[in-house]
């Protein structure tokens, strides 16, 4: 319109074509310039940064505009059109958050046409979401019920669909999708195709017929969907959620004969806090153990004993494949990459399944546990492991389908039985009628007791290599890790940028080997000045540009070790936390993650004397030794990209 | 009616293949430019843009690599003039294409033709091949030193909003057919992210005669703010159907005499998406200031159900809405139903008005022109021809009953 209007103007001053000839004049590039412009916001006057959505500009002006398919982890893609606004000159209503502002515009954010449209526009969305908000578990949470609410839309106006339109997919472990409640704001295909880059979901067909699907409408289970679960934490309504054992669980305490024990995650409670109404950033640790206690479970145990034993048993198959590639000079592969997350487990089974041999054998935490409760905790308290009912609480949707995992059986029957996100834990409580804030604290349970900062920190990205090197350098220098990282934190590898590279050059000065490791190495002096190259990536995408790097031989081929988690910013925004989640909540579950690690006495995996105990008791042949490989050891599947 | 008896001012006037090229190489893009802006061409599509200032903002562009895109997705029902266009006048449209692509500094063009016009794209592909032997494509064409450009078809495959600039730049990226959103346009992020042109056939057929007979001759037809000709594709009850050049300013009644059309009830002006005007109208004028069109002319005489032809319209938008918005997803659909209610005589006045209500949020907040401009039957419609609709003998009429959306 604008553009119009200087065509005009322009052909008033026309003089004839010999006398004045046109120049082309080249178009100024405002936004790189990085200035500002002054728009008017329903006749305020503010000044913006050039390239501000409107959306955004008015955010910042304390107007607010409702959106649905807006999310801010994801691209823009302006389709649910709920955040319309006027802007002077255009014919047509605007969507705020895909407009980008590079001139002095004149905005309204309220107008009769504008309200019309939103009322509308919500009335429609709701005249084909089937079922009604009582029956649905999102109840209270969901956005499109909030949008009605807000904008006083209660009477279906256009009608209301009576039945189901779609079956509800319930073949995946992990997500379940009842496109009966899809809004079509696409965050999922987004989530999936641009944040994640796995690209199991996408539009099909047109017009009304319009509806997300897998490829060639497959169920989920067999497409090559790796369960990361963060589409469900960016679907606004209850068309993904995941699956919920909870019944089943609430069954097996309610059995006599059932032994029931529980393991809680890092990251579950960081966020648990944001389920009972408290800002991100509450550590909910010691009130979630009275918590579950008071709802009948036996034992509570801590998941960061597991993950300290993961720090030693995957620290010394890194030093194992070492000494054998350096040394033995065997062809092993490297670099050496973390299993911790299932999410990237399956994501590189699919993707890069020639690269198999390069992940760490060690079982993730839950799975070392699974195993370990069932075999060395069922023997000392004299209980048959078949009758010890084991759960896990997990920030993921992807560790429903690890526990299912055929080969998760070491202890004879299934190691874990049922993996309980954040959120389905969080339900539970409530249905116990216990407000978890109140509750008073109190410790795990033995014998495996607290475990230590190193163990805690594997909830944020970066964690599990930061407590892999606090071990690795007391390990190989002798010295003390708070001798070289002030405070033991190792700040490089902090942060949620989105891949993270670290060197550590080993020097000349090496120290004696530890008595755990000396069945395997005889000396350190064939690392003696050695550069350790380290990388940590996290969300599937970042993952992707490192192994493509790796597959062209790039900088990261050279690379040792390196951290993959699944989710973006690791664990505690795995698909299993409470929604919403944003930068900026993340970054708070991060900070209280830390800041419990900074709390703690223990804070190195190796130092935990209930691990240095059950190498002493249990896993007598130490690390990497006979019964850790069949107990603590896994292997995996080259799954590929197309599967029958 | 064949080429022979084609007859016109501008498009149909005398051309011979070359021509406005060869006269273009020996202008300054600036003149070529001044030429356009002076004839006040508008987008021959339906919207109607200033021709001239799309191309400035790409001659301005600092990009190496620029696309001009010949819109040939003739989807819009009731339109065949640009079939017409490419079947017997190639040349225009060609030599259109190639002095966008010498004005504009691009070195590609790329004809995005209808799924449906597969049949047409050999002979298309012939005419190409004898372009670039007389060196009328390819490098420095004409002789003309670093003056590089070709041009290739490509198909679309059948999706109606694929017409829509946007959609059909997405198709050819070889995405899904969904309008992007705008800012920013694809004059500066267009076809693979760089400068893009997007012209209709017949936008581009006009380019050689402005270029050869200037920008002042082209203005002399049509109306003030409507200038030039343009291709009419006449449908329906009349005589002599078919594709007619008259200048813009025509008055319906005068199109509808000169093509023999007799007990005319109503003339759908613009194709589905475009508005119906009854014949208590026929004294307006065909041009953008009063009813405007991207060339469709469809006649319905006195035995035509009007509810029938809306019903056969909103059909058709339910079905090729792309989908990805929701007013226009589930808009379309609501105005369907609302239709079948009125057929049943199973409906609310209040509901009707309702859905006009409805239909007006559609136009301002669909995100393309599908969605904006899919209500505009519906609208004219029910508004010009509420008698028959509402008041029709043998239709019951149920004012206070209940309506089936629920």
């Amino acid at each position: 319109m604008v553009m119009e209007n200087t065509m005009e103007s322009k052909d008033k001053l026309r003089a004839p074509v010999s006398q004045k000839p046109l120049t082309i004049e080249k178009p100024k590039d405002l936004t790189a310039i990085g200035g500002t412009v002054t728009v008017e916001i329903n006749e305020k006057k503010v000044n913006i940064p050039l390239g501000t959505t409107i959306l955004e500009a008015c955010k910042q002006h304390g107007i607010s505009i409702p959106t649905l398919c807006h999310h801010e982890d994801l691209c823009v893609a302006g389709v649910c059109r709920i955040c319309v606004v006027e802007v002077e000159g255009m014919r047509t209503l605007q969507a705020s958050c895909a407009y980008p502002i590079t001139a002095p515009i004149k905005i309204k954010t309220s107008t009769p046409m504008v309200r019309k449209a939103r009322r509308n526009i919500i009335d429609l969305l709701l005249s084909e979401h089937y079922g009604e908000c009582y029956s649905c578990f999102k109840n209270g949470k969901c956005e499109l019920q909030s949008l009605a609410r807000e904008y006083g839309v209660d009477n279906h106006t256009f009608g209301h669909i009576n039945k189901p339109r779609y079956e509800v997919d319930k073949s995946s472990y992990s997500v379940i999708r009842d496109m009966n409640k899809c809004v079509l704001c696409k965050r999922c295909i987004r989530t999936c195709i641009d944040l994640q880059e796995v690209g199991v979901l996408e539009a099909v067909d047109r017009g009304e017929k319009t509806h997300i699907s897998t490829f060639l409408n497959k169920p989920l289970a067999d497409v090559i969907c790796i369960n990361c679960g963060q589409c469900i934490n960016r679907c606004p309504t209850a068309a993904l959620r995941a699956n919920d054992p909870s019944d089943e669980i609430w069954a097996a305490i309610d059995d006599p004969t059932k032994h029931v024990v529980i393991q809680t995650a890092p990251s579950p409670r960081a966020a648990i806090g944001e389920e009972f109404g408290l800002g991100a950033g509450h550590s909910m640790t010691r009130e979630l153990n009275t918590a579950l206690r008071r709802i009948g479970f036996d034992k509570v145990f801590d998941t960061n004993f597991t993950a300290d034993l993961t720090i030693i048993e995957e620290g010394t198959e890194l030093i194992i494949r070492l000494y054998k590639a350096i040394v033995k000079k065997q062809d092993v592969a490297l670099p050496q990459f973390t299993s911790c997350s299932p999410g990237w487990v399956k994501f590189l089974e699919h993707y890069y399944p020639e690269y198999i041999d390069n992940l760490s054998t060690a079982k993730s935490p839950q799975q070392m546990f699974g195993t370990l409760i069932k075999t060395f905790y069922a023997h000392k308290a004299g209980i048959k492991p078949e009758d010890i009912v084991s759960v896990a609480v997990m920030p993921c949707s992807a560790k429903k389908f690890e526990c299912n995992r055929p080969e998760m059986n070491g202890s004879g029957c299934k190691d874990v039985d049922y993996g309980l996100t954040t959120r389905e834990m969080a339900r539970m409580i409530k249905e116990a009628g216990i407000n978890l804030p109140e509750m008073p604290k109190s410790d795990f349970d033995n014998p495996f007791g607290e475990a230590s900062g190193a163990g805690l920190i594997f909830g944020a990205t970066g964690g599990v290599m930061e407590a892999a090197i606090r071990s690795v350098v007391e390990f190989i220098l002798g010295k003390k890790t708070e001798d070289i990282f002030e405070k033991a934190n190792i700040i490089p590898l902090r942060g949620f940028e989105g891949i993270k590279y670290m060197e550590i050059p080993i020097g000349n000065q090496v120290g004696p080997v530890p008595d755990i490791l000396k069945h395997l190495v005889p000396n350190w002096n064939w690392l003696k000045g050695a550069v350790l190259k380290i990388a940590v990536a996290h969300g599937t995408a970042n993952a992707k540009k490192i192994m493509d790097d790796i597959k062209a031989d790039g900088k990261f081929s050279e690379c040792h070790f390196i951290e993959f988690m699944a989710c973006p910013g690791g664990c505690l925004g795995g698909g299993g936390q409470p929604i919403p989640t944003t930068p900026e909540i993340r970054m708070k579950r991060a900070q209280a993650i830390y800041a419990e690690d900074e709390s703690l006495e223990i804070r190195k995996s190796h130092d935990n004397p209930h691990v240095q105990k059950i190498y002493e008791e249990f896993l007598t042949e130490g690390p990497c030794g006979h019964l850790s490989h069949r107990l603590l050891h896994t292997h995996y599947t080259k799954r590929g990209r197309y599967i029958a | 009616m064949g080429k022979q008896n084609r007859k016109g001012a501008l498009i149909f006037s005398e051309y011979k293949r070359g021509d406005g090229i060869r006269e273009a190489i020996g202008k300054s893009r600036e003149d070529i430019l001044f030429e356009i802006r002076e004839s006040k061409l508008k987008g021959r599509g339906g919207a109607g843009f200033p021709t001239a200032t799309k191309w400035m903002i790409v001659a301005a562009a600092n990009s190496n690599e620029k696309y001009i895109i010949c819109n040939a997705d003739e989807g819009e029902p009731g339109t065949f003039k640009d079939r017409v266009l490419l079947l017997e006048y190639p040349e225009l449209v060609f030599d259109g294409m190639t002095i966008a692509g010498y004005t504009l500094g691009a070195q590609k063009g790329i004809v995005y033709l209808r799924g449906e016009y597969e049949y047409i794209k050999k002979s298309l592909d012939d005419y190409l091949e004898a372009m670039r032997k007389d060196n009328l494509l390819g490098n420095n064409i004409l002789g003309k030193k670093g003056f590089n450009f070709d041009i290739i078809i490509r198909m679309g495959s059948g999706a109606y909003v694929c017409g829509e600039e946007t959609a059909l730049i997405e198709s050819l990226e070889g995405n899904r057919g969904e309008a992007r959103n705008r800012p920013p346009y694809p004059v500066s992020t267009g076809f693979m992210g760089k400068p893009t042109i997007v012209n209709n056939v017949e936008t581009l057929a006009s380019i050689p005669h402005i270029v050869l007979k200037g920008g002042e001759w082209f203005k002399k037809h049509g109306t003030d703010k409507s200038t030039g000709s343009k291709l009419f594709s006449v449908s329906g009850d009349c005589k002599q159907p078919g594709v007619y050049e008259l200048p813009w300013g025509t008055k319906i009644s005068e199109l509808l005499e000169l093509v023999g059309a007799k007990n005319t009830k109503a003339v759908q002006i613009g194709g589905a998406s475009g508005i119906c005007i009854p014949k208590s109208q026929f004294n307006r004028i065909l041009a953008y200031e009063d009813a405007a069109t991207g060339g469709s002319i469809m006649i319905f005489n006195e035995n035509r159900n009007m509810l029938n032809i809306l019903k056969n319209f909103m059909e058709f938008f339910v079905d090729e809405s792309c989908g990805q918005c929701t007013p226009c997803r589930i808009g379309n659909r609501k105005l369907l139903q609302g239709i079948e209610m009125i057929e049943k005589g199973a409906y609310t006045f209040s509901y009707v008005s309702q859905l006009k209500e409805l239909g007006r949020t559609m136009q301002a907040a669909s995100k393309c022109g599908l969605g904006q401009s899919s209500p505009n039957s519906f609208i004219s419609i029910l508004e010009n021809f509420k008698e028959e609709i509402f008041c029709g003998n043998d239709r019951y009429i149920n004012g206070y009953g209940e309506h089936n959306g629920k």
